[in-house]
């Protein structure tokens, strides 16, 4: 009464995963539109091509063309308006065999049931992520990032829900849930709820983060285990990248996640039978659905598969230390409003208080300038570097970022040129701006992205609050500097590693670094993740601000 | 002849419980393909009633979704109350009064009192009278004090009663017999205050009503325990049985039920020992064969012979009353308006003027008014 009782199905199967299982080139477009159609599905293709900004060398890539082949189970009964989606990437080599096996087989089963209610879609896509965004623009009818596609022929109704296969070694032995999507963004918590209950009724190891479950959640190391990986979560949101195929589904309103096949080396080793019987499970319980799922929370954390932490208990955290920057605010006001107790100096404080403005938009403007300069320098310019310095084109982005930031450290030398004398009430109005500016900054950030949101508000806050131009100088400046956010996120590198306990050295710090940041500027232009503008725009122009006032004369 | 004089003297039985015919009106509340089981749990109740002689034309059957024929049903056009399939109560010959979205608070209400509007086809309506025997089956989601419809409504214990007064009044029914299976179903019947009902229900007040078994092959839950055992029960009650109210009460103890099963029987004017179950479950026609002529002269008595005896009783004639005197409303003359005191509006306004006026010319005026 389920997926492969019957013996001929499973010598099908078995023989499928075997024939994938030998080296294929690119991606085998024909032979693949061949199997789906023999078995019953209606099989379409995509063809997509894309300059990538500069060459991706975490995957070796440049100008990338591929074709997305996808097949489409009709449901017998009910009429075309809604669609689940099961993709599996397929990429030259034999990564992922084992799922798009797994995939044609589960559609050969899903053929002969009479119970599907919504039509569901068959997805191999290639060269993972670039693929399922041409695919999922091409199905919407957007285009956002200035990507070339082919129209899609053939189409299921609108999306409820979708599931992303990634199996990369022929041995599974747990199955790893990932959620974290573009910008942060989380699909509805009863998704990952479905994917453990069926774990538990399949006696499946299931993890979280690479983390198991565990029994003893009271004990000091059951919290230090819980702790470490609401952690990895925090950091995975706040990157702002799509961690598997599935991130792209949830800008759409599509609940998505990924199931990772992880090979830890264990004794007891889970077939493809088995985690064919739990996507059945999960797909059947996906197509009774009549709405779309929304009972259960959108923001939450997660510190193991049976724990959560909802919107209402983290957001209380940030919301005090944004009342830091509020209570600063109102005490500076407070101190521009009341008079000086002097009477003589009157007139000349009045005098002196006028010109403020100028002294204080001055520093904004050439600061958000900068900011400007440091999102679109390293791309444009990425041909110069490379003729006048022997680098690589994704070293020269990544160099001229880092150079353009550290550029801006210099700036109030410069600035304090152009602006009359500060004045005491000079500093203090350009604080109450750049205070308040943080702390809408913050909150935006926070409600569309916490953990972003509380990371750089964990790091700025602080600074922002006690930073005047009357601190010792060069202490304040070395906090301001390792508070930035470039420092931040090198921080953040290391200390990730360690969570997931693969320390690294110095050096492969910095190299990972480079990497990431690299990474970054690239998903903004593949996929439109908004970290990297944000950062470059908006964040780095406030911390300047900052450094501003500090070096106040 | 002793025959004849032995069904004489049982003719006094003949007429015990008072009513002459049975209606059922059989509602399940909820839709989505996961409450499967409140559609079979009023399926389960349909055949037993139909089974038990109440004919369709008897019988209003509400469901709020259909199952049998939903696109997630992998044996369409049934609908299981057993796991391994062994019972389809939905059958070749099920009549559906109100399908879909027509199963609201307001057509349940309407088919209660009758107010129904004069194009609604008989098989929608509950066409009873003072000595008819109702059965109401609910089912469905339902909470402390409410029943959820359609997952959009709610229809209150207090609304129930008052409907049920409302039978009562416009003589409806002669008894009512009324049954629950949701969450907490003892909180709908605690409101009642109309005579003659008696009323069970599957929990009580902050209990739960639990679901019974899941079919695998079908992927839902099939019925609900209270009902489950109900029509374990019911199956072995046959027309002529003879099986009381107090075995029904008895049906899913705890320990089958998980949750207690309550019954209410204070309104009710007979003893529940004395009441079959199906004087409310099955249409009854008492039919007893003879050759013998009977004389009923002694059982039927003469009301007309009293005012004679008495002139100061006076005759009650009772008659239906006109729900719609069309004739009243379109001769009708406009009503004489009676003078009313200003309303609030008026009087805040002179407040305001009034306070205006002090205050502009001081309220060293006040003392000339005082």
């Amino acid at each position: 009464m389920g997926l492969l009782s019957d013996p001929n199905r499973r010598r099908a199967l078995i023989n499928l995963l075997t024939r994938l299982n030998a080296p294929i080139c690119g991606m085998p477009v024909d032979w693949l539109v061949k199997t789906m159609q023999a078995r019953g599905l209606e099989v379409f293709t995509q063809s997509f091509s894309r300059t990538l900004p500069f060459p991706d060398e975490n995957k070796e890539r440049y100008m990338v063309k591929g074709t997305n082949v996808y097949g489409i189970l009709r449901a017998p009964r009910a009429p075309r308006t809604e669609a689940l989606v099961l993709s599996a990437s397929c990429s030259p080599g034999d990564e992922n065999n084992q799922a798009v096996g797994l995939l044609l087989g589960l559609a050969q089963y899903f053929r002969n049931q009479i119970y599907f209610a919504k039509d569901l879609i068959f997805l191999v896509n290639e060269h993972d992520l670039i693929g399922m965004q041409a695919w999922l623009e091409g199905y919407h009818h957007t285009n956002t990032t200035g990507m070339d596609w082919t129209p899609l022929h053939g189409r299921g109704g609108s999306i409820q829900a979708a599931l992303s296969l990634e199996l990369n070694s022929h041995v599974v032995t747990s199955l790893d849930l990932v959620l974290e999507g573009l910008n942060g963004q989380l699909p509805n918590l009863d998704l990952a709820n479905l994917f453990y209950a069926f774990c538990q009724k399949l006696s499946v190891l299931c993890t979280i983060e690479g983390k198991l479950q565990r029994n003893d959640w009271d004990s000091v190391s059951g919290y230090s285990q819980a702790v470490q990986t609401m952690m990895l979560m925090v950091m995975k949101q706040a990157s702002g990248r799509p961690w598997g195929d599935h991130g792209l589904f949830l800008r759409y309103h599509i609940e998505a996640a990924t199931i990772k096949g992880i090979n830890s080396f264990r004794q007891d080793k889970t077939d493809a039978t088995t985690i064919g019987r739990l996507l059945e499970g999960m797909y059947r319980k996906l197509n009774n659905l009549l709405e779309r799922l929304h009972q259960s929370y959108f923001f939450y954390l997660m510190p193991s598969l049976s724990n959560f932490v909802s919107i209402g208990y983290y957001m209380p955290a940030f919301g005090l230390l944004a009342v830091i920057l509020l209570l600063r605010a109102l005490d500076l006001w407070v101190q521009l409003v009341t008079p000086p107790p002097r009477n003589e100096e009157r007139v000349n404080d009045i005098a002196q208080s006028c010109p403020g403005v100028l002294s204080i938009l001055i520093p904004l403007v050439i600061s958000h300038l900068t900011g400007v300069a440091l999102y679109m320098l390293p791309v444009r310019f990425q041909e110069m570097a490379v003729e006048h310095f022997p680098v690589s084109e994704t070293e020269a982005v990544v160099l001229t970022a880092i150079a353009v930031y550290t550029a801006g450290l210099a700036l109030p030398h410069n600035t304090h040129r152009y602006s009359s004398e500060g004045t005491e009430q000079g500093w203090r109005v350009l604080k109450l701006v750049a205070v308040l500016y943080l702390a809408v900054l913050l909150g935006c950030t926070a409600l569309i992205n916490f953990s972003l949101g509380f990371i750089l508000a964990l790091t700025l806050v602080p600074v922002a609050a006690f930073v005047t131009p009357h601190v010792p100088k060069v202490l304040s400046a070395f906090a301001l500097v390792f508070l930035s956010p470039a420092c931040t996120l090198l921080f953040s590198v290391f200390f990730y590693q360690e969570l997931q306990e693969m320390p690294v050295s110095f050096q492969d710090g910095w190299i990972l670094y480079l990497s990431v940041i690299s990474q970054g500027i690239l998903d903004h232009y593949l996929y439109g993740s908004l970290v990297y503008p944000l950062i470059a725009l908006l964040v780095y122009p406030c911390w300047l601000l900052f450094w501003n006032i500090l070096f106040w004369k | 002849h002793t025959a004849g004089c032995f069904i004489t003297d049982n003719v006094g039985q003949f007429f015990s419980s008072g009513h002459t015919n049975n209606w059922a009106v059989l509602v399940c509340t909820s839709r989505f393909w996961f409450n499967y089981r409140h559609v079979a749990n009023t399926l389960s109740v349909y055949r037993s009633v139909k089974r038990l002689g109440i004919p369709d034309s008897h019988i209003v059957l509400m469901l709020a979704d259909d199952m049998a024929c939903n696109h997630r049903n992998p044996k369409p056009a049934t609908v299981f109350s057993h796991k391994n399939m062994e019972l389809n109560v939905y059958g070749d010959d099920v009549e559906v009064d109100y399908r879909g979205y027509e199963v609201t608070v307001e057509n349940f209400l309407r088919v209660l009192t009758g107010r129904l509007p004069p194009s609604t086809p008989r098989s929608k309506r509950l066409l009873s009278d003072d000595r008819s025997n109702i059965l109401i089956y609910l089912t469905g989601h339902g909470g402390n004090g409410f029943l959820k419809f359609q997952d959009s409504e709610e229809i209150s214990n207090v609304e129930l009663a008052d409907a049920f007064e409302q039978m009562w009044q416009k003589r409806r029914y002669n008894e009512l017999l009324f049954i629950i299976d949701t969450c907490q179903g003892a909180s709908m019947y605690e409101r009642f205050y109309s005579p003659n009902l008696m009323a069970l229900a599957s929990s009580q007040v902050g209990e739960d009503s639990l679901s019974h078994q899941p079919d695998v092959g079908i992927g839902v839950h099939l019925m609900d325990r209270y009902t489950f055992y109900l029509l374990e029960f019911l199956e072995d009650i046959h027309p002529a049985s003879k099986t009381c109210m107090n075995d029904l009460f008895k049906v899913c103890p705890k320990s089958q039920c998980v949750s207690t099963p309550g019954h209410r029987t204070d309104l009710f004017l007979r003893d529940p020992g004395s009441v079959l179950v199906t004087d409310f479950f099955g249409s009854v026609r008492k039919v007893e064969i003879t050759m013998d002529s009977i004389n009923l002269t002694s059982v039927v008595s003469h009301r007309k012979e009293e005012p004679a005896a008495n002139g100061e009783l006076q005759k009650e004639v009772y008659s239906y009353s006109d729900q719609l005197p069309v004739s009243e409303i379109i001769h009708q003359k406009p009503k004489q308006r009676d003078w009313h005191p200003p309303d609030g509006f008026i009087l805040g306004l002179w407040t305001l003027i009034l306070l205006v006026f002090f205050q502009t010319y001081g309220i060293k005026h006040l003392k000339h008014i005082f």
